[in-house]
């Protein structure tokens, strides 16, 4: 414990104004004394003889005069194994273990360690005395579920540096607080490596070889994403949209389906039933990539409304530095941001509180910088064993009104890589999932062709457009071939863009079903088709659209599948007019 | 004992300042003045400086008012003694009875561990058609229903307390008109709910600052039930006056307004007072029923957008029927599919048929023709407004499915609602379908 003590003077909400005399560090963590209590908090702006901090707890009770305990060390996470399957708080406090401790409510002031201190795991190295390590090197391995969990050097080697293995603990079961070596630098300082290390939440892991571009499509089994507005493994994307339109459903279905090796879930600022959900149900779900509980991929960090504002700003860095970690061990990983907006209102709020001149909507003007870094830790990546990693983060944003036009929907669609705008007026049509397929984006490559893709959107263009002028001129002043493009278009939109998530089968689309289904579906609108009065096509087309509903619900492959199928080429056949 | 103080440096709005040490951040005090005597808390230390919130408002104050520090935080009483009681925001008693002091309890207290709640899995049944099918509400639950000043949403809120499962109604009024609360109190009393009731009335006529208590202390009561395994149903009317005293109170700070005047932390604000809402893992519950005006039947307002982010669907009030379009939480998703398996296609279909009938209506009012389906969906929407919306229609929820299938049927063939031919083959009625056909 540091013996640097300074003097509460001033209490503002969550905001600390504290006197010190030794030198303090900017970010440092420091601890305000209340009675037996101690507050974490975070200094975040320094005048004169007074650091202003952010306090991580309800602050009441602190008086003038109160004693503050300064670390000197910035606000760390603790990486290494047993993270998965764990909820943590925004601070990495594990919130089981805190419930056994303290009951039904989260106490202020009690802080737990992330990792377990007990429990053991068998530890292999694979190097040996002497070898010369870099940061994000390995130095053994343990099990952690399915997965080999690397152990690694100190990330906080220099870059370009070498330190030499001068022990390495054999094979064996070792609590996480074991040194399992000892490392010398090149000015013959020497170092220890334990089963985990700490590393600061805001600084980015670069621990690896090169970044790459991101080009592998990331499956979410999600219709409407993975054919029309895909995501890159590595890439980012975020999905703005009023309240009430899905946004949180479509994370737990990504969450749920996405084929990737790791999903960290930051719950951040959001309702605690939402997490409560995930909590209580993946246990029992299976992964049908590995036949194991679901839990066992899943991270959540969770910091609901409900809890403190300033550890809802630390938690998306918690969530991010974990999520780095475990791309260091080349795997694939997806950090669900929900939602990024009440992250940056915590900004707001603390920027207020300081006084700062306010940008936009009161939000701070360092909004845009803080918002892009975060998203540029997102990445494919070589790591130093020729192996790749990455991490992808897909973020929610829930902009003021539904208008896209506030900044932090701004900010964050000047970074990220696809957009999955959703729509109110879809979700009150009960168009699920809700993303607007005219107005979202994606700069990713996708798991269809893209001259079908172009042919799909092209009609859903012109059926739009049809319906527009419709609006004006009315069905009857509407030519029948128009009109057979809008029904196209609302079939499309109806069979193929959206989704039953609470369907077993419906729920989730493999990719080669969405390659063979959308390539039947493209073909059906490219048909050219005759009908003898637009009741007539009205008629067609809801009847074709109940058949490839009732085909979206069997599984590919059956018999039941080949009969549907057999029975909408036979339907389309009798209405196709051949030149 | 107790410090006090007779200097008050600065009296602005409703908040005073005066020098002193040794003060706790959010400690009570006593304010005296000529006026009487107003409990006031601590909202600021500066260098020295305390600035204190008086809940009775600051008229009146002398700047040589004594000022008299308590040494802890906002409490209220909590014993079975509550019940059937009406009290002002301040927890002082409204109904003339005595005051109650036993068993003081802090109000705001810390949020609810994630790990010790439970997926929410009751519905309560209201026998409202439009919440039973369209809009189930759930245990647990925190639901806000959005509406104008002028529409009937008292009398929906009184209805649907009176008519829920629940051990305990708590309800906690603000700014509200003194009219209301004597209809609240005397439906409460005329159905013979009082007893079960326990009313923290903040009316219009009342200190602003008192309006602020009103959300935190009905919760901290509801909470102590609830961890006495009762099942708590907690009213809050109108929460638009909370978000505004909360503004009057940050302008007053000369805090940096965000959106409309409206401090940078409403969204956390309003969160806190609605996330008690909970399923305790091993005890009762707290449901919150909220009314949200809407200034100007604006959603994009900033009280109704944030309290749309922060609760699980909402109820829209308008011309005195509950919207269908109201959205819909995963919560409700869940619930709805233990309760009948046709429950959730009836709710989509009918809602996306309905939305058909609205564009069917504007078609019409700019004079197009209609075609066959247009004259279907205007039958449809007609009989859907008189049948299931009106919001006299009290009946449980499976008799208001079977209605829901009557009324596609009457209107529509199976094909034309896409709905999956496994349901269509169970529950459409055959004679009707039959009749149509021929």
């Amino acid at each position: 414990m540091s013996d640097n003590i300074g003097k509460i003077v001033g209490v503002n909400g969550n905001l600390l104004t504290v006197e010190f005399e030794k030198p303090v560090v900017q970010n440092e963590v420091a601890y305000a004394r209340l009675g037996d209590l101690r507050l974490k908090s975070e200094v975040i702006r320094v005048r004169g003889h007074y650091a202003e901090m952010q306090v991580f707890e309800d602050t009441t009770g602190l008086k003038e005069g109160d004693r503050v305990e300064f670390t000197g060390e910035l606000l760390s996470a603790e990486l290494g194994p047993g993270l998965l399957a764990q909820v943590f708080d925004g601070l990495q406090n594990p919130l089981p273990k805190l419930a056994e401790e303290c009951g039904f409510f989260l106490k202020r002031g009690h802080y737990l360690d992330a990792l377990p201190r007990d429990r053991r795991w068998a530890f292999t190295p694979t190097v040996e005395t002497g070898a010369s390590v870099t940061a994000g090197d390995a130095l053994g391995w343990v099990p952690e579920g399915i997965f080999r969990h690397r152990i690694f050097a100190p990330f906080s080697i220099p870059r370009g540096e070498r330190w030499t293995v001068e022990e390495i603990a054999p094979a064996g079961e070792y609590a996480v607080e074991h040194v399992v070596a000892r490392l010398r630098d090149p000015r013959g300082g020497r170092h220890e490596a334990r089963l985990f290390q700490r590393w600061p939440v805001k600084i980015p892991i670069r621990a690896f070889a090169e970044r790459l571009r991101p080009t592998e499509p990331l499956t979410t089994k999600i219709r409407i994403i993975d054919t029309l507005f895909p995501v890159a493994r590595g890439g980012t994307y975020c999905i703005p949209g009023p309240f009430g339109a899905g946004k949180t459903v479509l994370q737990q279905l990504t969450s749920r389906y996405a084929d990737v090796d790791i999903v960290i879930v930051a719950a951040c600022g959001e309702r605690a039933g939402e997490v409560v959900e995930t909590l209580r149900e993946f246990p029992e779900l299976v992964d049908p990539r590995t036949g194991r509980s679901l839990m066992e991929r899943t991270l959540i960090i969770c910091n609901t409304s409900s809890m403190p504002v300033a550890a809802r700003e630390a938690s998306v860095y918690t969530a991010v530095t974990i999520a780095e970690y475990y791309r260091q061990m080349g795997l694939n990983v997806l950090l669900l941001a929900d939602s990024t907006s009440r992250w940056a209102q915590a900004l707001r709020e603390m920027s207020g509180r300081l006084e700062e001149i306010p940008g936009e909507e009161a939000f701070p003007a360092y909004l845009e910088s803080v918002i892009a870094a975060f998203y540029e830790r997102a990445g494919v990546v070589r790591l130093n064993d020729g192996s790749t990693g990455s991490v992808t983060i897909g973020g929610t944003v829930s902009p003021a009104g539904g208008n896209f036009e506030e900044p932090v929907t701004q900010s964050t669609l000047k970074v990220v890589g696809a957009f999955h705008g959703l729509s109110r007026e879809r979700s009150d049509q009960r168009r699920y999932p809700a993303i607007h397929p005219l107005e979202s984006w994606s700069k990713y490559e996708g798991v269809v062709l893209v001259d079908q893709v172009a042919a799909a959107r092209d009609v859903l263009f012109r059926g739009n457009d049809v319906n527009q002028m419709m609006k004006v001129v009315g069905e009857e002043g509407t030519s029948i071939d128009d009109f057979v493009v809008y029904l196209k278009a609302e079939f499309l939109d109806a069979v193929y863009l959206q989704q039953d998530a609470y369907h077993p089968v419906d729920a989730a689309t493999s990719p080669e079903r969405q390659r063979y289904v959308f390539e039947r579906l493209v073909r059906i609108l490219k048909t050219p088709m005759r009908f003898e009065s637009k009741d007539a096509a009205r008629r067609f087309f809801q009847r074709l659209t109940q058949t490839v509903k009732d085909w979206n619900r069997v599984e590919m492959g059956g018999a039941e599948f080949a009969e549907i199928e057999r029975r909408v080429e036979a339907m389309v056949a009798e209405v196709a007019e051949y030149a | 004992m107790h410090r006090v103080y007779h200097r008050i440096e600065r009296i602005a709005g409703n908040v005073i300042t005066v020098q002193a040490t040794g003060v706790a951040y959010r400690e009570l005090a006593q304010v005296t003045s000529a006026r009487g005597v107003s409990l006031a808390q601590v909202i600021r230390l500066e260098g020295g400086r305390v600035d204190l919130q008086v809940f009775a408002g600051s008229r009146g104050i002398a700047t040589d008012s004594q000022v008299r520090f308590l040494g802890h935080t906002m409490q209220v009483p909590f014993s079975q003694s509550l019940l059937g009681r009406v009290f002002t925001g301040g927890g002082q008693p409204r109904d003339g009875g005595p005051p109650i002091h036993e068993n003081p309890i802090g109000i705001g207290g810390p949020s609810v561990n994630p790990a010790k709640r439970i997926i929410p899995r009751n519905m309560v049944r209201t026998g409202i058609p439009m919440i039973d099918v369209f809009n189930t509400l759930v245990e647990s639950q925190k639901l806000p229903i959005f509406s104008v000043a002028g529409e009937p949403y008292n009398p929906l809120l009184a209805r649907i307390a009176l008519q829920a499962e629940v051990d305990l109604i708590i309800l906690g009024g603000m700014g509200l008109k003194h009219d209301d609360y004597l209809f609240f109190r005397d439906t409460l009393e005329r159905e013979g709910a009082l007893s079960r009731s326990i009313l923290f009335i903040h009316t219009a006529a009342d200190p602003i600052v008192e309006c602020l208590l009103v959300p935190d202390i009905c919760l901290a009561v509801a909470e102590q039930f609830a961890l006495k395994n009762q099942r708590v149903l907690v009213l809050l009317t109108d929460m638009t006056n909370f978000a505004d005293a909360l503004k009057e109170i940050a302008i007053t700070m000369e805090q940096i307004p965000s959106n409309r005047g409206y401090p940078g932390d409403l969204y956390s604000q309003l969160a806190a007072r609605y996330e008690k809402a909970v399923d305790f893992d091993t005890a009762g519950s707290i449901t919150i029923l909220a009314v949200t005006t809407m200034p100007g039947d604006d959603v994009t307002h900033p009280v109704p957008d944030n309290t749309g982010y922060i609760t699980e669907g909402q109820f829209y009030l308008r011309n005195g029927r509950i919207e269908p379009f109201g959205s819909l939480s995963r919560l409700k998703q869940l619930v709805n599919s233990r309760t009948r398996e046709d429950h959730r296609t009836i709710m989509n279909t009918m809602i996306q048929l309905y939305a058909g009938y609205k564009e069917t209506l504007e078609k019409q009012a700019m004079g197009f023709r209609m075609s066959d389906w247009d004259r279907k969906l205007l039958k449809y929407g007609r009989l859907f407004e008189d049948r299931m919306m009106d919001l006299r229609v009290n009946i449980p929820l499976e008799q208001a499915l079977d209605l829901g299938w009557r009324i596609l049927a009457e209107c529509f063939e199976p094909a034309e609602t896409a709905i999956p031919t496994r349901l269509i083959e169970k529950f459409w009625p055959g004679n009707i379908a039959a009749a149509t056909a021929a």
